[in-house]
């Protein structure tokens, strides 16, 4: 072979990139190339490295570009980076735009024939004929197009300096026991490999050097996440309607219910999960379930919130429990369905018609995915209400690295639930009377024998006792107790968790934006602004968040969404501190990442 | 002065096997119109529940919105009810009986909860086989808006206004033997003896029952124009044969007459005896009946009885595999995997 392979690197003479760089490949959505991104991800991460990855897919099944970063951090920041130092171009309808967007002195490893190397000089490149080279190593030619991404893993492997045997491990990891599958991709990706070997000369802009950052560390999206903790949380009755980015959550719960949700001695199974006709459905079957005194929920996205929303604020005037996760992405309408975005904030908050307000969960990693999973089936039955656990396409979908779970070992808070003992003793029961002054009455359940205790749940105006009426001092009754209710949930919701430098400036954030949130809190201290953050872990606002609010000069609300709508949940709920409250925004549907974030608040300083 | 005259002794209320008084059924006062044709439903449910022996407690009653949707209230106060949102009773259905598959389900719905707004959820419930009574209180109007027509009133049908319906009724009936559900009736408010029987049947069947019950609404849709008045519906009410049923405590004691009687048996034992008075008329046939109904109503009849049973099919609690016991009350012990299996599962994710 002749090619005039020239061995790329560092433009000027930079210093090389070791465990720092982030890597984006273009593909063609429906070829493979997941399964392909995530083997270079998991091997960079067996190597000990801290790595990231993020997938922008199109709402599509087949034959739109799609794109994959992975971003290793010796540092261990794991937010999206806007710069990329390598590319690897396998999809001939990008291929010229992702030249033209190029950081200066990339990498760019491309399909020979797409002939990209006239069309930049500042860029390195190293085109790869892998029609030759998946012809050569893979004989079914139907299979051409999806072992071919692996080629481009083996080429990576050799110019980043990853041990292929790492890369062999990662696929057979991927590819969990499918023997003749793992074979024929570690053929393909060791094909790649060793023609690098044979063709290209080493390079040493960025590299991956073997460090110990990941030992025991797993490999999790957050749907998963979630999903484990409802497992662990023991949900009985699921009710939900497919709905990207929301759908693996049920999915990979039914994956795990079918090992681990079986009675030992029967083989039957101690959860019902239905797949219903829409999210209105889904909603009743959470609500009436939780009623029956079932652990219930439904994972779902904005759009299916909007539809739920009716049943919602029944749930919330009857004091029905149950869970829903919303894994938000771009809306308004269908939107992007499969980007990121934090624009739910206000529609969780105070989903329905009338009065109402939600108790809300906001997990920021992995462990909160899971740990706030398990605690939203506490909290619906300690406050008979409907649960919002909010996440988004970003922590729902992406691969994160995360410690492994804590075994969550505290019991079960079924509630206050009278059962027929209890009934039988009790004088002058009322379904909605404020018994301890915490604005939580106490509940019985349908079926519950001795002839005490039925009463009918209903959506119109009720009064203590759960009889119909039309009183004015009946309703206003029930609705300042749902307010006490609300404001007792204050000390028994997850707390901020606070990131200070000791500054008056205050950065408020929550959920996937935490990591670019820290990277730019240490980019803006480097360049002398110090501030103190807080991520916001639940709503209502506690003790603690009050506490920010007064003491701090100017906060820094960072959010996903057009609006600032968490900023406007803080100026309405501290309107004496609301002009302290700066939007820090970020919504074209990727996920965000740390330079915007220091853009703006410098902006907002030099003002 | 008066003096007390000897009172005759209060003869003891009866009692059914439970040791339950028909009061035991009873709801609280009824706020619908005088001589609503639900009322008379609700007396029925009364009467079919205390004869069959139903345990109160395990009743639990869900509606929609509407009239109808009023009525859990009026019927066996001893249950739980959740009177939701409009046309959503079916997943309100779902979810209870799923968190607690020992509970007796009765729906109460309308047919603009039913038909309308909530046709998707009907559908669905009726396809899933929701173990529950779906009883459709049938007056082709929307009472409780002061009477507006709905997706069951008949073409060329008028309002009390004058306003003419212009489009085709929905049936119920034929839609549920459509979707495959297993026993399908309709009968009349006015017609309290059939009515009877088929909810004591009803009582017994182990999946979704769709029970249409043409109840004429006396304020908005009982004039002469009406074909959902009393008058026309008395005048056009086709009963299909005598139904009897005989709880499966009961069959050793009772003789089945031979000949033309027809009997379905349920699975716990109990036997629905169907004599034929419209000829020809085979219950278990599903093709012959959706032909009989449809033919039955291009001639403005309404056929009423038992349509359609077919008293084998699983309700949804056996297809997903439920354990017996109610999911509702299962201890902690068979719902959290232990430490051991949350290790494994990290394991397999490092």
């Amino acid at each position: 072979m002749t090619a005039a392979l020239a061995a790329p690197s560092p433009a000027g003479g930079a210093k090389t990139r070791i465990n720092d760089f982030s890597i984006q490949v273009a593909t063609v959505n429906g070829s493979g190339s997941q399964t392909a991104n995530t083997v270079l991800l998991r091997a960079i991460f067996q190597m000990g490295v801290f790595v990231s990855g993020k997938n922008l897919f199109p709402s599509n099944i087949a034959g739109l570009p799609t794109w994959f970063t992975i971003r290793a951090s010796a540092q261990g920041y794991v937010a999206r980076k806007a710069s990329n130092e390598m590319l690897i171009l396998m999809n001939p309808e990008t291929a010229k735009e992702d030249i033209a967007k190029a950081d200066p002195g990339a990498l760019v490893i491309y399909d020979e024939p797409l002939q990209l190397d006239k069309l930049r000089s500042d860029l390195a490149y190293t085109p790869v004929p892998f029609q030759k080279l998946v012809t050569a190593s893979c004989p079914e030619p139907k299979l051409h197009k999806l072992v071919k991404n692996m080629i481009y893993v083996g080429v990576a492997a050799r110019l980043l300096g990853i041990d292929m045997e790492e890369v062999k491990k990662a696929i057979a990891k991927q590819l969990k026991g499918k023997t003749k599958a793992i074979e024929l991709n570690q053929t393909a990706c060791m094909a790649g490999y060793d023609w690098a070997m044979e063709n290209l000369e080493d390079q040493d802009h960025i590299k991956v050097v073997r460090d110990n950052k990941t030992q025991g560390l797993i490999i999790i999206d957050g749907n998963e996440a979630c999903a484990l903790g409802a497992l662990f949380a023991g949900v009985t009755v699921v009710g939900w309607y497919p709905i990207t980015p929301a759908s693996s959550l049920v999915e990979t719960f039914i994956e795990y219910a079918d090992e681990y949700r079986k009675d030992p001695k029967t083989g039957k199974s101690t959860v019902a999960i239905v797949q219903m006709e829409d999210e209105l459905a889904s909603a009743g079957v959470v609500l009436s379930a939780g009623w029956a005194g079932a652990r219930s929920m439904t994972s779902t996205a904005g759009p299916g919130i909007s539809l739920m929303s009716e049943f919602i604020g029944l749930g919330y005037y009857v004091e029905a429990p149950g869970v829903f996760f919303n894994v938000a992405r771009t809306g308004p309408s269908t939107g992007l369905p499969t980007r990121t975005q934090q624009s739910d904030v206000e529609l969780c908050a105070k989903c329905s018609h009338g009065d109402t307000l939600h108790i809300n969960l906001y997990p920021g990693t992995m462990e909160e995915c899971f740990q706030f999973s398990y605690d939203a089936f506490d909290l619906a039955e300690k406050f008979q209400t409907p649960i919002f656990v909010v996440t988004d396409l970003d922590l729902g979908m992406q691969n994160w690295a995360s410690k492994p779970f804590t075994y969550p070992a505290k019991p079960y808070d079924r509630g206050k639930v009278l059962n027929q003992q209890q009934l039988a003793e009790v004088k002058d029961w009322g379904r909605y009377k404020d018994v301890d002054g915490d604005g939580i009455p106490y509940r019985s359940l349908p079926g519950t024998p001795g002839g005490k205790g039925a009463y009918l749940t209903r959506g119109s105006g009720h009064n203590a006792y759960a009889q119909y009426s039309e009183k004015p001092e009946d309703y206003l009754e029930v609705m300042d107790r749902l307010k006490r209710k609300y404001e007792t949930a204050k000390s028994f919701v997850p707390g901020p968790v606070f990131r200070n430098q000791g500054s008056d400036k205050g950065v408020l954030a929550f959920g996937s934006s935490d990591p670019a949130v820290i990277e730019a809190q240490d980019v803006l201290a480097e360049g002398g602004l110090k501030t103190d953050y807080l991520r916001l872990r639940a709503l209502p606002f506690t003790a603690e968040v009050d506490t920010y609010v007064k003491e701090k000069k100017v906060v820094y609300v960072v959010e996903q969404n057009r609006d600032g709508q968490l900023a406007n949940l803080f100026r309405e709920t501290y309107p004496e501190h609301a002009t302290k409250f700066k939007s820090v925004l970020h919504f074209d549907g990727y996920a965000i990442d740390a330079k915007c974030i220091v853009d703006q608040i410098t902006a907002f300083e030099q003002k | 002065m008066t003096t007390a005259t000897p009172s005759a002794p209060v003869p003891a209320a009866p009692t059914n096997k439970l040791g339950f008084t028909k009061q035991d059924y009873v709801g609280s006062k009824s706020t619908l119109c005088a001589g609503c044709g639900h009322d008379s439903i609700t007396a029925q449910i009364i009467n079919a529940a205390f004869e069959s022996s139903i345990e109160g407690h395990r009743v639990t009653k869900y509606s929609g919105i509407g009239c109808s949707s009023k009525t859990p209230a009026y019927f066996i106060n001893q249950g739980w009810g959740f009177n939701s949102v409009h046309g959503r009773m079916p997943s309100i259905a779902t979810g209870a009986s799923l968190a607690n598959r020992t509970l007796i389900n009765i729906g109460v719905s309308g047919d603009g909860d039913s038909m309308s707004i909530g046709m998707g959820q009907f559908v669905h419930a009726v396809r899933r086989n929701i173990p529950m009574i779906y009883i459709i209180e049938d007056n082709g109007v929307y009472g409780l808006t002061k009477g507006q027509f709905s997706a069951t009133a008949d073409k060329g049908s008028h309002l009390k206004s004058g306003a003419v319906n212009d489009f085709p009724p929905i049936d119920p009936c034929t839609l549920a033997i459509e979707l495959g559900c297993g026993f399908v009736a309709r009968s009349f408010s006015g017609n309290p003896k059939q009515l009877n029987a088929i909810l004591k049947a009803a009582f017994a069947y182990q999946g979704t029952v769709v029970l249409d019950v043409i109840s004429p609404c006396v304020t908005f849709n009982n004039h002469d124009a009406s074909t959902r008045s009393y008058k026309h519906v008395k005048d056009h009410d086709f009963p299909l044969h005598d139904l009897g049923f005989i709880q499966y405590s009961e069959v050793e004691e009772v003789e089945i007459p031979a000949g033309q009687t027809e009997i379905v048996t349920f699975p716990d034992g109990s036997k629905v005896a169907i004599k034929a008075i419209h000829e020809g008329y085979e219950p278990t046939d599903r093709f012959g009946a959706m032909k009989a109904i449809h033919e039955s109503m291009a001639k403005g009849e309404f056929l009423t009885g038992l349509l359609y049973i077919n008293p084998t099919q699983p309700p949804l609690p056996e297809v997903l595999n439920l354990v017996d016991e109610p999911l509702a009350t299962l201890g902690e012990d068979l719902l959290k995997p232990s430490p051991a299996e949350l290790d494994k599962i990290m394991q397999a994710l490092m």
